[in-house]
């Protein structure tokens, strides 16, 4: 056998060890070696804790069922917001105003009441409804068709549907144009159509808002369950930090198994969300489908795109990480061999 | 290899475990330090490798003053120097391989390269045989003999051994200790705490002896106790 010491130190400059801090970074070989084995530590830490964590299968999946639940509400919600702003979509934009014109009003009447419309800066298009067109609409959409067939008469009025100018959205400039229309001899009512819509956006902004709460709220919840798993794991594996001290062991070496246990629970948990949410969509869409068929609709319900889901499991690894990483930045040092 | 200038340990509450010790190891020595319990062995070992740090006095090691490491130096300064302790200190939910190949994956040695350290260090200990074992079926000989395998498959320069033949009976205590010159003959400095006083004896090398913390002098090595 060679001398030892004389070995160690052949192979130290080989392995671009960290420890000869002068001289290992001097050589570009030395610095790739040491990259190497830096991505060789990530690696291995990667990988051992996954095997760590599946060989206790149960305890494992409490905790991700934990963090995965906590995600999959406000995820959750986010989707039916987006479905709901989705459905509403289509009157996005511009506000319109219909004219019911009074019983009598004929279509030559209408068509220069469309032309004089015209005229006006703030509206961009007219559409003449006759009230024959109006009545086969309705016995198409409501379902009524047969009792609309025991009516004599038509009792439908004309309408005009005025759709304003996307730049027009000043309340007041709308409200003087509405009074405008309402005093015109034709015109038996005027009635603005996007004001329930505009409520609507108010109304889905602020729930946006809560859902952005409840998830702050979940997401310092997951921190906080992450967080005291890798502290009962620090506190189990007592023995194996203070050896693995004794024997030269970085503390970079010591935490990068916890920080990747953190990130794996994230992962996990954000993967169980991104399941527990595309199975409520799966049972939510029969009826979803049977209510939108009511209504003459198409609309089915929108799961999660590749963007969101790619937010979900990344945003659980992070907060995985960084519950870890808390934890371990409190808990690793008040263990020192003795 | 070691040297120590005037060295004072005293602990909180009072207790002084070393009073004033000076003492020097070249390179390639072997020696044990010996005395009554709590006369200060596991302290002198403590503070050679970095697990305390002195109150006063200055310790060398390998060239280096260890009042200049820092905190973050410390894992470096360990890794040079293999630590043999009384209870083994092995980790018991992996293989004896496994526990041996622990100081390789923390300097980040490649799998082959760790696989053929390990198995060296095994041979040279004699429990090859044993590599998928798990501690716990080992006797104290065998689990002593991995730790062993675990303080060397680095190639440190220094061994230090802290009543490495504490729990041993007498035939196995001499096997470790064999190991032990094995590794001092080809080059390794080899510091044992011990208060065997018949296996120091046999060993004839150097004796350093402490009392009550202070450093009391050397025993010769022909002058030995049978």
């Amino acid at each position: 056998m060679s001398d030892p010491r004389m070995n160690r130190h052949k192979t130290r400059r080989e392995q671009g060890d960290t420890t000869v801090r002068s001289g290992a970074s001097t050589g570009r070989g030395g610095v790739s070696v040491a990259l190497g084995n830096f991505f060789t530590h990530h690696a291995q830490a990667f990988i051992a804790t996954l095997g760590q964590l599946s060989r206790r299968p149960f305890a494992t999946f409490m905790t991700v069922a934990v963090i995965g639940i906590a995600l999959a509400m406000p995820a959750g919600l986010y989707v039916l917001l987006n479905n709901a702003q989705r459905m509403i979509g289509n009157w996005e934009g511009a506000s319109q105003i219909s004219l019911f014109l009074k019983t009598g009003i004929n279509e030559s009447r209408a068509q220069q009441l469309v032309e004089q419309l015209h005229r006006r800066p703030e509206i961009a298009a007219t559409d003449y409804i006759s009230p024959d067109n109006a009545l086969d609409e309705f016995r198409r959409l409501s379902g009524f068709g047969e009792a609309l067939g025991a009516l004599d008469e038509n009792p439908l009025p004309a309408v005009l549907v005025v759709r304003l100018k996307k730049d027009v959205t000043d309340p007041v400039q709308i409200e003087r144009l509405l009074e405008d229309l309402r005093k015109r001899s034709e015109v038996d009512i005027a009635q603005l159509d996007m004001q329930w819509v505009k409520r609507l956006y108010a109304l889905m902004a602020m729930v946006q808002r809560g859902v952005l709460v409840l998830a702050s709220l979940l997401g310092l919840a997951v921190l906080l369950v992450v967080g005291n798993t890798i502290r009962l794991a620090i506190q189990s594996r007592r023995d194996e930090i203070v050896i693995t001290k004794l024997i030269g062991a970085t503390d970079a070496f010591i935490r990068r198994p916890f920080l990747y246990s953190g990130a794996w629970y994230g992962i996990g948990g954000g993967l169980l969300a991104l399941i527990l949410v595309q199975l409520s969509l799966y049972i939510l869409q029969q009826p979803v489908h049977n209510l939108a068929l009511l209504y003459n609709s198409s609309f089915a319900l929108y799961g999660l795109d590749l963007r969101t889901s790619t937010i979900l499991l990344g945003g659980g690894g992070l907060l995985g990480l960084l519950g870890s990483w808390l934890a371990v930045g409190r808990h690793l040092k008040d263990i020192e061999p003795n | 290899m070691i040297r120590f200038t005037n060295v004072s340990k005293r602990y909180e509450g009072g207790y002084e475990a070393l009073n004033d010790v000076s003492f020097h190891l070249t390179p390639g020595e072997i020696a044990f330090v010996t005395g009554h319990s709590g006369a200060g062995k596991s302290t002198l070992l403590k503070l050679i490798a970095l697990l305390e740090r002195p109150t006063n006095g200055q310790v060398i090691v390998n060239g280096q003053n260890l009042a200049k490491l820092g905190r973050g130096a410390i894992p470096y300064h360990r890794r040079n120097i293999g630590v043999i302790f009384q209870d083994h200190r092995l980790l018991f939910d992996r293989t004896v391989f496994d526990n041996v190949a622990l100081p390789l994956i923390i300097a980040g040695y490649g799998p082959a390269e760790t696989a053929k350290r390990v198995r060296a260090a095994l041979d040279k200990v004699g429990l090859l045989s044993k590599e998928k074992a798990y501690p716990i079926t080992l006797s104290g000989g065998e689990q002593q003999r991995v730790g062993i395998a675990r303080a060397v498959v680095n190639r440190p320069a220094l061994l230090l051994a802290d009543e490495p033949t504490g729990n041993l009976d007498p035939e196995m205590s001499w096997e470790v200790m064999k190991i032990f010159r094995e590794f001092n003959e080809v080059g390794v400095t080899v510091l044992i705490a011990s208060h065997n006083i018949d296996l120091i004896g046999r060993m004839q090398s150097r004796v350093l002896r402490l009392d009550h913390g202070r450093y009391i002098g050397e025993i010769a090595a022909t002058r030995s106790f049978v």
